[in-house]
């Protein structure tokens, strides 16, 4: 660079704010999308005008649990899928907290399915960012809930025979209010979908859609460019998708607000209305 | 032509992903392949999209416009 950091960081004073520099640069692979995810929400936040200590993000296992390590603000590194069981307890105690769950498909869907549906069900004010990268990363490359059918992984070498999730329609019917699907490569956009999930009061679940490059790619025989393309190219905004004919629709996925519903009531809200009838004071 | 937009790239934080090169408009960045580090090729041909900064998964490539370059290279 020909020009001092800090001026930089002056210049481009925004997002920097929330981020650990001195822990940087991050642990991911080249051209993992975990990076676009952490960026995309650290701006979200700058927008809104959060301040770092209004913040908690949480996860769990995996290599977008990685996330709060440089997240500059509260976090909470927790055991294997139980990101979700941690933040209901951490949103009901602290609710003025802005409440993010960092998590991936392994973590959220696999081992921690159970606390997602419940999570969702009972509507509390916590915002998933769900890194779906079609894999196990971490441990290289086994197959997850979300591989798509006849995909290479370690563990299934002749092709993936198990049907996959799609988990923004799963988020749906086990009550999520706000859903969402962003991908890594449309990176402002899903600025704009973490923003709008951070502001819904409820549970708001946002899919992000992000290339595994090293484990996945090199095993689907598919290079850095050719995976950011196949996310360019195969999503479609929502508003697009409605229109299209039935069998033009398969292989590709919308993008955008999937669904969104403001009529139930918040958890913790309900929870301590609940708490101050029975105990007949203040909290 | 005059120059739009100015970019600058820390290498000490660049994996060399290339995925910023594969988003130019008009490959202004080429990856340095010894290192694993992306070079500023051709800078004339910058028009400040800022694609490559948006994307840049490490948090590494800044574009400037000529007049905010200015401010921060006098200071």
């Amino acid at each position: 660079m020909n020009v001092p950091f800090e001026k930089v960081l002056e210049k481009k004073e925004s997002y920097f704010k929330y981020l650990r520099l001195d822990k940087l640069p991050t642990i991911w692979c080249p051209g993992c999308g975990i990076g676009q995810a952490l960026k995309a929400t650290c701006m979200a936040l700058y927008d809104l005008g959060i301040d770092n200590d209004q913040v908690a993000m949480v996860s769990g296992i995996g290599c977008s649990s990685r996330t709060p390590g440089y997240f500059d603000g509260f976090t909470l590194h927790t055991t294997h899928g139980r990101a979700l069981a941690f933040a209901t307890g951490l949103k009901l105690f602290k609710p003025e907290l802005t409440t993010i769950v960092f998590t991936g498909d392994g973590d959220c869907f696999a081992i921690g399915g159970n606390h997602f549906i419940h999570a969702a069900r009972r509507n509390i004010d916590v915002t998933v960012v769900m890194i779906n990268n079609w894999i196990y990363g971490m441990t290289h490359g086994q197959v997850s809930p979300t591989t798509p059918l006849g995909s290479q992984t370690t563990t299934t070498p002749g092709g993936n025979y198990e049907p996959n999730f799609d988990v923004a329609e799963l988020a749906k019917a086990a009550g999520a209010t706000y859903v969402a699907r962003g991908t890594a490569y449309h990176v402002t956009e899903l600025k704009k979908l973490i923003q709008d999930g951070i502001k819904h009061k409820g549970f708001s679940f946002i899919e992000v859609l992000s290339p595994c490059t090293i484990i996945y790619g090199r095993k689907n025989r598919m290079t850095f460019e050719e995976m950011y393309m196949w996310l360019k190219e195969n999503t479609i905004p929502v508003k697009a998708w409605e229109k299209l004919p039935e069998e033009k629709r398969a292989g590709k996925l919308p993008r955008g607000v999937l669904y969104h519903d403001d009529s139930r009531p918040e958890y913790t809200e309900v929870y301590w209305n609940r708490v101050k009838q029975l105990s007949g004071g203040e909290k | 032509m005059a120059v739009k937009g100015i970019v600058e790239v820390r290498e000490d934080w660049c994996k060399g992903c290339n995925i910023c090169a594969s988003v130019c408009p008009t490959k202004v960045l080429e990856l340095d392949k010894v290192r694993a580090v992306m070079t500023v090729a051709h800078p004339e041909k910058c028009i400040g999209c800022k694609q490559c900064e948006m994307i840049c998964p490490d948090f590494c490539i800044y574009v400037f416009t000529p007049e905010e370059y200015k401010e921060i290279a006098s200071a």
